[in-house]
C-alpha cells in the first residue's frame, strides 16, 4: 500500500473527530512543552548563572586564611593572623601567571557625610584592587602607591554608596565623608556592575588603601584575604599551584602538613555553579518527561477504545480489501500522526513558554535544539510505541465477525 | 457460451463449536454466468451466510473448490483474498457499513485507497462516475446522516461499483428499507443488472427475488432449488405501490 494513501486513510479517520484527536494529542503536548520548558529555562538559568559569575572575572584567585591547629585545637579561620603583606609581596616578585595582586582588608562601620549616613563596608586594597575585582572607575582617579605608603584618608566608593550618602545626586568626587571618625575624601566613583548571583550589590563599595585599614581603624598588621589576577583564564590553574607553592615556602609547611591558607578560584565557583544547574535541569527534565509517558498512555488508551468502538469500520475496510497490514499501518499511523501534530504543538508552546520566562526572569533565552530533536524523536517512538498494540488488535479482527459486530 | 464469473464445486464448510462438528455447506454446486442476477435465498440457518461469506472471500471452504472470475479461491493466503476482495467484489451490507461524519465522495472513495495502481486523480473521477451512475451526483459532499436510508444504500451500492467488480454480492440489502425505498433500490440493481453487471443478491423475501432472474434455495446445507425466474420489473411494482 503506497504511504500516501495510508496517510489519506489515517488522516481522515482522525479528522471525523476532531475533539477527540485533539483531546488525545493534549497530553504529549503537555509533556513535550514541559520538557522542552525546563531543559531550556534550566540551561538559560546556568548560562545566566556562569555570565554572572565571568563578569565577576575567571581569571581571580582568592587565597583565604586557612585553619591552624595548636596543640590539636583547631582555630578556625576568622582570627587567623597567617596571611601577610610578605606573602603578597612574594607572589608578586616570584609567580609568573599571576598579573596582578593584592591584599585585602576589610572593616565595617557607619559612613557619614552630613546628615546622610549608611551602614559601610571598607575593603582595604593596593592600587591593582579596582582591575582584579574588575571594577572600573567612572569618574575621578584611583589611588597611588604613593597613597598606600601614605595611608592616605582617599577612597573610591561605589554606585549605591554614592547614592545613599549624596541622595541630591551631587558630585560626590573631591567631597569628604567620614567612617567612624576618620574623614576619607573621595577621589573616584565606580561604574555600576549590579548584583552577583548570590544577590550582593556588587556596588555597595568602599575601596581605600590597605594601609590606611590596617593602621587607622583596625591597627593590625596581617590582611584577611589575598587578591590575585592570573595572566588569563586558562593560566588560573598554574596560577594557582604557583601560588600555593609559594606560600608553602614563606609559611615554612612541609608537605603533609595541614595548609594554613586556601586558594580559590572564580573557575572552581563557576563549575560547581554549572554542576548545580546541570544537576537541576536533569532533574526538571526527569520529572517532566513523566508527563510525557502519560501522555503516551493517554494515546494508547484512547487507540484502545477506538478499535473497540470502530470494529465495523475495520470489518467493512476488510471487506473491500484491506489488509491485515494495512489495518495495523492505519492505526500505527493515526498514533503516529496525533503523537507528531501534538508534538509539534508542545515543542511550539515550550518554547513560547521558556521564552516568556526567560524575559520575565531576565535569563538569556536558548532553544536547546537536542532537547526539540530528541523531544520529536519521542514523540515518534511514543506513537509507535503505545499505537502498536491497538493496532495490533485491530489488525487481527476477523473481518466476517468484525462485520456482523454490532 | 457466456463466460463463468463464479462456478462452485461440491462445496462444503465445517465449523468445529467446541467438540463438535457443524456442517454448514453440504456440497453445494453451481455457476453464475457474466450478465446474471440471482438470488440466493434461504431461512436462517439453511447456510446461505456461510456461503455468501465464502463467495466474498471472506472465508475460505473446507473443501470442495471455489472459482470467481476463473481464479481458484481456497488455496489462497489472506492477502490474496483481500486483493481478491478489493478488484473482483463489491459487497453490498443490510446496514450499509458507511462511515460515519464522511462525505459520500470519501466513502466511494476508500476501496480505492487500497488499490495502490490507481491514481489520486483517477480515484476522484471514477468515485464521481459511479455516484452518478446511483443518481446521486448532486449528493457527493453529503455526509450518512444528512442522507436518507436509500439514499445511503445507493452510496454503497456506488461504493460496491467504483472498482468495477466482476460480481456486486448483496447481503439483505433492502432488509432495513421499506417497501417502496426496496423497489427502488432493486429497480437500481436491475437497471445495473442490464448494463451487464453481474449480481448475486442474498435474501430472505421472495417478492425480493421475485425481481431476480434465477433463484438459488438453501436449505439445511444443500440447494433444494436452482432455477430460472421471469424478472418482474421493478420499475413496474413501484408504479403499481404508488396507485
Amino acid at each position: 500500500m503506497n504511504i500516501l494513501n495510508l496517510f489519506k486513510i489515517a488522516s481522515r479517520a482522525l479528522l471525523r473527530n476532531k475533539t477527540r484527536a485533539f483531546l488525545t494529542m493534549l497530553g504529549i503536548i503537555i509533556g513535550i512543552s514541559s520538557v522542552i520548558a525546563m531543559v531550556s529555562l534550566g540551561q538559560s538559568s546556568s548560562l545566566s548563572i556562569s555570565n554572572q559569575i565571568s563578569s565577576m572575572g575567571t581569571n581571580l584567585i582568592m587565597v583565604m586564611r586557612g585553619s591552624q591547629r595548636q596543640g590539636g585545637v583547631n582555630f578556625g579561620s576568622s582570627n587567623l593572623q597567617t596571611l601577610t603583606v610578605k606573602d603578597v609581596n612574594a607572589i608578586r616578585s616570584q609567580a609568573k601567571y599571576v598579573s596582578a595582586v593584592s591584599p585585602l582588608v576589610n572593616a565595617g562601620g557607619q559612613l557619614v557625610n552630613g546628615a546622610n549616613n549608611w551602614p559601610g563596608s571598607i575593603q582595604g586594597g593596593n592600587s591593582e584592587l579596582i582591575s582584579i575585582r574588575k571594577y572600573k572607575i567612572e569618574s575621578g582617579t584611583n589611588f597611588t602607591e604613593q597613597d598606600v605608603r601614605n595611608s592616605a584618608k582617599v577612597c573610591i566608593i561605589g554606585k549605591t554608596v554614592a547614592k545613599n550618602l549624596f541622595p541630591d545626586g551631587e558630585n560626590p568626587l573631591g567631597k569628604s565623608i567620614r567612617f567612624d571618625k576618620i574623614p576619607f575624601k573621595i577621589i573616584g566613583v565606580l561604574e555600576s556592575k549590579g548584583q552577583n548571583q548570590m544577590g550582593q550589590d556588587l556596588d555597595d563599595v568602599l575601596i581605600v588603601p590597605y594601609t590606611t585599614v590596617q593602621k587607622r581603624i583596625l591597627a593590625i598588621t596581617h590582611v584577611h584575604m589575598i587578591m590575585a589576577s592570573a595572566q588569563s583564564e586558562e593560566m588560573a590553574g598554574q596560577a594557582t599551584r604557583e601560588i600555593e607553592a609559594i606560600l608553602h615556602a614563606s609559611h615554612k609547611i612541609k608537605s603533609g602538613q595541614e595548609d594554613d591558607f586556601s586558594v580559590r578560584t572564580q573557575q572552581e565557583m563557576l563549575e560547581m555553579m554549572s554542576s548545580v544547574t546541570g544537576f537541576m535541569t536533569v532533574l526538571l527534565a526527569a520529572i517532566a518527561s513523566i508527563s510525557l509517558i502519560v501522555g503516551g498512555i493517554g494515546i494508547m488508551n484512547i487507540m484502545y477504545v477506538t478499535v473497540t468502538e470502530r470494529i465495523k469500520e475495520i470489518g467493512l475496510r476488510m471487506s473491500i480489501g484491506a489488509k491485515n497490514k494495512d489495518i495495523l499501518l492505519q492505526f500505527l499511523c493515526e498514533s503516529i500522526i496525533l503523537s507528531l501534530i501534538g508534538g509539534a504543538i508542545g515543542i511550539l508552546l515550550g518554547l513560547l513558554l521558556s521564552y516568556g520566562a526567560s524575559q520575565g526572569l531576565k535569563w538569556p533565552f536558548i532553544v536547546s535544539i537536542p532537547a526539540v530533536g530528541i523531544s520529536f524523536l519521542v514523540c515518534a517512538a511514543t506513537g509507535i510505541f503505545f499505537g502498536w498494540y491497538p493496532a495490533k488488535k485491530a489488525a487481527s479482527l476477523d473481518p466476517i465477525n468484525a462485520l456482523r459486530y454490532e | 457460451m457466456m463466460k463463468d464469473i463464479i462456478r462452485i464445486e461440491q462445496l462444503r464448510r465445517t465449523f468445529t463449536v467446541g467438540s463438535e462438528e457443524v456442517h454448514a455447506l453440504k456440497g453445494i454446486s453451481f455457476t453464475i454466468c457474466a450478465g446474471e442476477f440471482v438470488s440466493i435465498m434461504g431461512t436462517s440457518g439453511s447456510g446461505k451466510s456461510t456461503l455468501l461469506n465464502i463467495m466474498g472471500c471472506l472465508d475460505r471452504p473446507t473443501a470442495g473448490e471455489y472459482y470467481i472470475d476463473g481464479v481458484a479461491v481456497s488455496q489462497r493466503t489472506k492477502d490474496e483474498l483481500s486483493t481478491l476482495r478489493n478488484r473482483k467484489i463489491g459487497f453490498v451490507f443490510q446496514s450499509y457499513n458507511l462511515l460515519p461524519r464522511t462525505s459520500a465522495l470519501e466513502n466511494v472513495e476508500l476501496p480505492l485507497l487500497y488499490n495502490h495502481t490507481i491514481s489520486g486523480k483517477e480515484r476522484r473521477a471514477k468515485a464521481i462516475r459511479s455516484l452518478a451512475q446511483v443518481g446521486l451526483q448532486d449528493r457527493m459532499a453529503h455526509f450518512p446522516n444528512q442522507l436518507s436510508g436509500g439514499q445511503q444504500q445507493r452510496v454503497a451500492i456506488a461504493r460496491a461499483l467504483v472498482n468495477d467488480p466482476v460480481i456486486l454480492l448483496a447481503d439483505e440489502a433492502t432488509g432495513n428499507l421499506d417497501t417502496r425505498t426496496s423497489y427502488e433500490i432493486m429497480s437500481l440493481f436491475q437497471q445495473l443488472n442490464s448494463e451487464g453487471k453481474t449480481v448475486a443478491f442474498v435474501t430472505h423475501e421472495a417478492d425480493i427475488a421475485a425481481f431476480t432472474g434465477r433463484t438459488i434455495q438453501l436449505r439445511d446445507g444443500y440447494t433444494i432449488k436452482d432455477a430460472p425466474v421471469t424478472m418482474q420489473s421493478a420499475q413496474e411494482a413501484l408504479k403499481n405501490y404508488g396507485l
